[in-house]
């Protein structure tokens, strides 16, 4: 693991502020900037953003098929967009498809509605092994999919970001978007667990 | 803000070799340049390999564990945002880490590392300008500020040529090792698949990592049987669909 701020500064953090002083010190950067960008990513974008958007989908058919249709546009109506967010696809799971996303090559990953991948969508493990066993993969992380689901792997090895649309639970018929959103958690959207149950 | 490849922002261009390739296959002459600049069969094109054991989930994940961490992303952002360096030269940065580091340095020491090394390709930093600094030693021996740099765009391009594929067209990727940055993985070199999608264009992450120009290629969503690409013991349930660049791509017949 990484050292943590609270011990010593571990040689990581002594770079990291070598390498930021010298640039601050050519005027490249500005430290109250790099506050910021750090801020954005740890409060205003996450998986709260795409719980939104699903459940959204979910409650209103005709967003749904926007979004289906073109995602970027239907994200960008509730006001999300930016880097690594400029060509969304949203890939539908249903009774008998489900689909389940990796960046084999790096971390691609849709920020806008997810926020930044957790470590181990960034790990050799899960890169390695989802697009030759997804099935087995999906299992060690706790979703058993039954035996003749198939299984649709997307590697996101352009510029393309994906982002799942999980299946609606049963028995959320009488639930509002808010409830609705409440169930739909960062796994559900990379396709590594289904959403939750109220 | 970050994170988008740009144009003329590269401030050591490369040679560029005649390309092998050109004029085979499917007759088109306007093949983007070849890169020639190291290891691109790498340790990062993990796509199928074996033996890194179960995946690891941590609870309740911060989005960076230490401040150092969100620090070094930050300058990253900033880097690229500011057209310094873009992102596919960036990624390749990171793919020519040492095989056993970026596999322990873990993700944001792999940035750090890759962000220093880049920084001094550039001319931004002078070699041993952050020995220097971690010593107490005062200001950076490097270039003043570049000039020149253009701030990121985006990657995402019009193209005057109409797609070469259409969906349900089937394809083979073509089965290359470029000794450059490529965005084609290992996994799917010389397998068939069928178009699925026509993406729009993006700059071409194989030239534009290596500062040979932007040169814009459409993007396929290719389906691959898990079978053609694991043989006949996968799952005959499981398809993985890959982004393909054009240049990438022959039909099949």
């Amino acid at each position: 693991m990484p050292d943590h701020d609270h011990d010593t500064p571990g040689r990581e953090a002594l770079r990291a502020e070598a390498l930021e002083s010298l640039l601050r010190e050519k005027g490249l950067i500005e430290s109250e900037a790099v506050d910021a960008i750090i801020r954005h990513f740890e409060e205003d974008v996450g998986p709260m953003n795409g719980a939104r958007v699903v459940a959204r989908a979910w409650a209103d058919p005709g967003y749904r098929r926007r979004l289906l249709e073109d995602a970027t546009r239907a994200i960008a109506e509730l006001g999300f967009g930016g880097p690594e967010g400029e060509h969304v696809v949203v890939v539908e799971n249903t009774a008998g498809v489900h689909n389940v996303v990796v960046c084999t090559l790096c971390s691609c990953y849709p920020w806008p509605v997810l926020g930044l991948p957790p470590a181990w969508y960034k790990d050799p493990a899960y890169r390695s092994r989802v697009v030759r066993e997804p099935r087995a993969v999906l299992a060690q992380m706790g979703l058993a999919l039954e035996e003749g689901v198939e299984v649709r792997v997307w590697d996101s090895s352009a510029e393309v970001r994906y982002l799942v649309l999980p299946e609606r639970p049963a028995g959320t018929e009488v639930l509002g978007e808010e409830e609705l959103a409440a169930l739909v958690t960062r796994d559900a959207m990379i396709g590594v667990a289904k959403a939750k149950r109220p | 803000m970050v994170f988008s490849a740009s144009g003329g922002a590269d401030f050591s261009p490369r040679p560029v070799e005649p390309d092998p390739l050109a004029g085979q296959g499917g007759g088109v002459d306007n093949r983007p340049p070849v890169a020639v600049n190291g290891a691109v069969d790498g340790i990062h094109d993990l796509g199928g390999m074996q033996g890194f054991g179960p995946v690891v989930v941590e609870p309740d994940e911060p989005v960076f564990h230490a401040g150092w961490e969100g620090r070094v992303f930050a300058l990253v952002s900033f880097v690229i945002g500011r057209g310094l360096a873009n992102t596919d030269a960036f990624r390749h940065a990171i793919e020519r880490l040492p095989p056993v580091l970026y596999l322990t340095a873990g993700y944001y020491g792999r940035w750090l590392a890759a962000l220093e090394r880049l920084l001094v390709e550039k001319g931004v930093l002078a070699p041993g300008d952050v020995e220097a600094r971690l010593a107490g030693r005062g200001p950076s021996a490097g270039a003043p500020p570049p000039a020149g740099a253009v701030p990121a765009r985006g990657a995402m391009r019009d193209v005057a040529a109409r797609p070469r594929f259409a969906v349900g067209d089937a394809v083979v990727a073509r089965s290359i090792h470029p000794a450059g940055h490529t965005r084609l993985p290992r996994y799917v070199r010389g397998k068939r698949g069928v178009v699925t999608r026509v993406h729009p264009a993006w700059v071409f992450p194989d030239t534009n990592a290596h500062g040979l120009g932007e040169h814009p290629q459409y993007v396929y969503s290719v389906r691959f049987a898990a079978r053609e690409l694991w043989g006949d013991d996968a799952d005959a349930r499981a398809v993985v669909h890959v982004d393909v660049f054009e240049p990438h791509l022959d039909p099949h017949r």
